[in-house]
């Protein structure tokens, strides 16, 4: 009997789709989907914590795009709400994956443990790695979804584009994830997660959620556009508003390959520090 | 009794001599922890074979390298020389292949706090790609052999120590492993724990499974060892059964003296003590080793020995004469005990 006959699912067609045999190599990752069992099995009894992820952008909605928004009137030719709506988006996107990526793989590797019992089977460090980074995916996917609909329901959705938004907020949480792990492979204390938040925060006011980059002078604007959160923030609005152009492709590509480089760094040095 | 050995695939190449797992010259080198440190040689090139159907141990103290062993063997941790072959495979190319016929029962539990004890043993065999149905029913002879039938819906967090340690040990069995490895499998648990935790290995060991064990508890290598090997600062001392060990190493009794802790008397005794050691009489000492809190003297009859030690005029506080054991193989090996 080989490992092959035995593992049905490391033919799994989302791990080939969202990365390829060949990106992780000999680390494995097409095991990756029990690691998604092994989440459902502890959410289902725990589900009420995973209500709170989707709360926080819907309160930052309301208060920033409504309550704000009846004082800036419009921006960028659409009422404040329309406008404000697909950045919220992009960053809750961009804050669950990395809290997921970071505080918890960190309790997982330190602490818990989990990952080791994990290595004593035939799971490799790539299952591993992809397979939580995948979880967080799904998380978000719904946190994503039920925004989506409390913007439509507000009237806020423009174009049938916005269906394009999910898979996006994917991207986007797969991108911020898969770097998220990465650092904290780096990490050795919880102290070093100050860093995180230095990183995040700026990003989170800065990059274009609240307002056009049209109000930096154009050194400033290139900064910005450097930035990761920007590209998510530029996809999901012009979906939303229904303003799609070519130039959005290279939203993608940017973030497609941020994801990759960072799965692959987070595997190898998961590999270190796990297989020693 | 519930079929608690192993996989089909062990009835099939029952009939071959190749052990499996074969050790040549292994090692293992971490590299310095800090800048301009030195690297820390924790498996020095060792030698070994595991054949089917034995208990085979690892016996040695803290920081000797039977860890690093385990872990080489495990596919965790990657060998930095010499050659080492598991089930007839090389682990630096088919270390999922041959995770997936291992059972591991690590240092410290690593069971998931987050899933219930079922749930642990479920989800544990889907790492290993087995059927939902498969291992539902698996678990159930599983949690009855450790005996934790009763505990299957509970969190796994209250459980105690010793409980635990048998949920680890139903775990590894999950995929009906060819051979189980335990480190350290009794290590913090107290007396009736640890016994428990025999029982049900000698349970295996009679059931036919290969089982890798290291321990650096004496009796617990001479309970279950068919054959071990005595591992000291990453190397082999000495191999072979515990009895051969014993037989070879030390005498078949040995007599313990104590002094008054303030050291007077011990040193006046040491010179009529030495003097009788190799008089060729009944009662004779082998040879004597001096622990900070006793004195052993090596005897073929310890009663014997005790007579001639009263003779010299030397009135220790205690004395007690026992059988040899492992601990004693080790002391002469190594100068050193097993626990400190």
């Amino acid at each position: 009997m080989t490992s092959a006959d035995l593992y049905p699912f490391s033919q799994a067609p989302i791990t080939r789709l969202l990365l390829g045999r060949r990106a992780f190599g000999s680390m494995g990752g097409g095991k990756a989907g029990v690691l998604i069992e092994r989440n459902v099995m502890v959410y289902r009894r725990v589900w009420v914590a995973m209500v709170s992820g989707f709360f926080e952008p819907v309160f930052y909605l309301l208060s920033i795009g409504v309550g704000l928004g009846k004082l800036t009137g419009a921006v960028d030719g659409v009422p404040y709400a329309h406008y404000v709506a697909p950045g919220l988006l992009a960053v809750s996107a961009m804050n669950g994956a990395v809290f997921d990526a970071t505080f918890n793989v960190f309790f997982k590797i330190k602490y818990a443990k989990i990952y080791d019992a994990m290595l004593a089977t035939p799971l490799r460090v790539g299952d591993i790695a992809l397979g939580d980074i995948m979880w967080a995916q799904l998380r978000g996917l719904m946190y994503s979804a039920a925004f989506l609909v409390i913007m439509l329901a507000m009237g806020l959705v423009h174009s049938w584009w916005a269906l394009l938004a999910l898979p996006v907020t994917v991207l986007i949480g797969f991108a911020f994830g898969a770097v998220g792990m990465a650092a904290t492979s780096f990490m050795r204390s919880w102290q070093d997660f100050d860093m995180i938040t230095l990183a995040l925060m700026p990003m989170f006011l800065f990059s274009g959620a609240f307002y056009p980059l049209s109000v930096y002078n154009p050194q400033i604007r290139v900064l910005i556009e450097a930035l990761p959160l920007y590209h998510g923030i530029d996809l999901l609005r012009a979906l939303t508003l229904g303003r799609v152009h070519i130039g959005l492709l290279w939203d993608v590509l940017y973030l497609t390959v941020m994801a990759l480089i960072g799965a692959a760094v987070a595997a190898r040095r998961l590999e270190k520090l796990l297989l020693t | 009794m519930v079929d608690l050995s192993t996989s089909p695939t062990s009835a099939r190449t029952a009939s071959s001599e190749e052990p499996l797992i074969k050790a040549v010259g292994l090692r293992k080198v971490f590299p310095p922890t800090k800048r301009g440190g030195e690297p820390f040689t924790a498996v020095d090139g060792i030698d070994f074979e595991l054949r089917r159907g034995e208990v085979f141990g690892f016996l040695g103290p803290n920081g000797a390298g039977k860890s690093s062993t385990m872990r080489m063997i495990g596919c965790v941790s990657p060998a930095t020389g010499g050659e080492l072959s598991i089930l007839g495979m090389d682990p630096r190319v088919d270390s999922s292949k041959i995770k997936a016929r291992l059972g591991v029962v690590p240092q410290e539990d690593s069971l998931d706090m987050e899933l219930r004890v079922r749930e642990n043993l479920l989800i544990y065999g889907r790492y290993f790609g087995l059927k939902r149905a498969e291992i539902a029913a698996r678990t159930a002879e599983l949690l009855e052999f450790v005996q934790l039938s009763d505990r299957a819906d509970s969190p796994v967090e209250p459980l105690s120590g010793g409980m635990k340690r048998r949920l680890t040990i139903a775990r590894s069995l999950i995929n009906s492993p060819e051979i189980l490895i335990l480190d350290e499998p009794t290590t913090g648990l107290d007396p009736q724990a640890r016994h428990v935790v025999w029982d049900r290995l000698f349970r295996l060991k009679q059931s036919g499974t290969t089982l890798i064990l290291t321990t650096h508890y004496m009796d617990e290598a001479e309970q279950l060892c068919d054959r071990l090997v005595v591992m000291d600062h990453g190397r082999i001392a000495a191999e072979g059964s515990p009895r051969e060990l014993i037989e070879r190493y030390s005498t078949r009794e040995v007599l313990e003296i104590r002094f008054a802790p303030d050291g007077a008397d011990r040193a006046a005794a040491g010179a009529a003590l030495a003097a009788l050691v190799g008089t060729g009489e009944r009662g004779a000492v082998d040879r004597i080793e001096e622990l900070p809190d006793r004195i052993l003297l090596y005897s073929d009859d310890g009663e014997a020995a005790l007579a001639a030690v009263h003779g010299t005029g030397t009135v220790p506080v205690a004395s007690l004469v026992r059988r040899s054991s492992l601990e004693d193989v080790f002391l002469h090996l190594t100068g050193r005990t097993l626990v400190d």
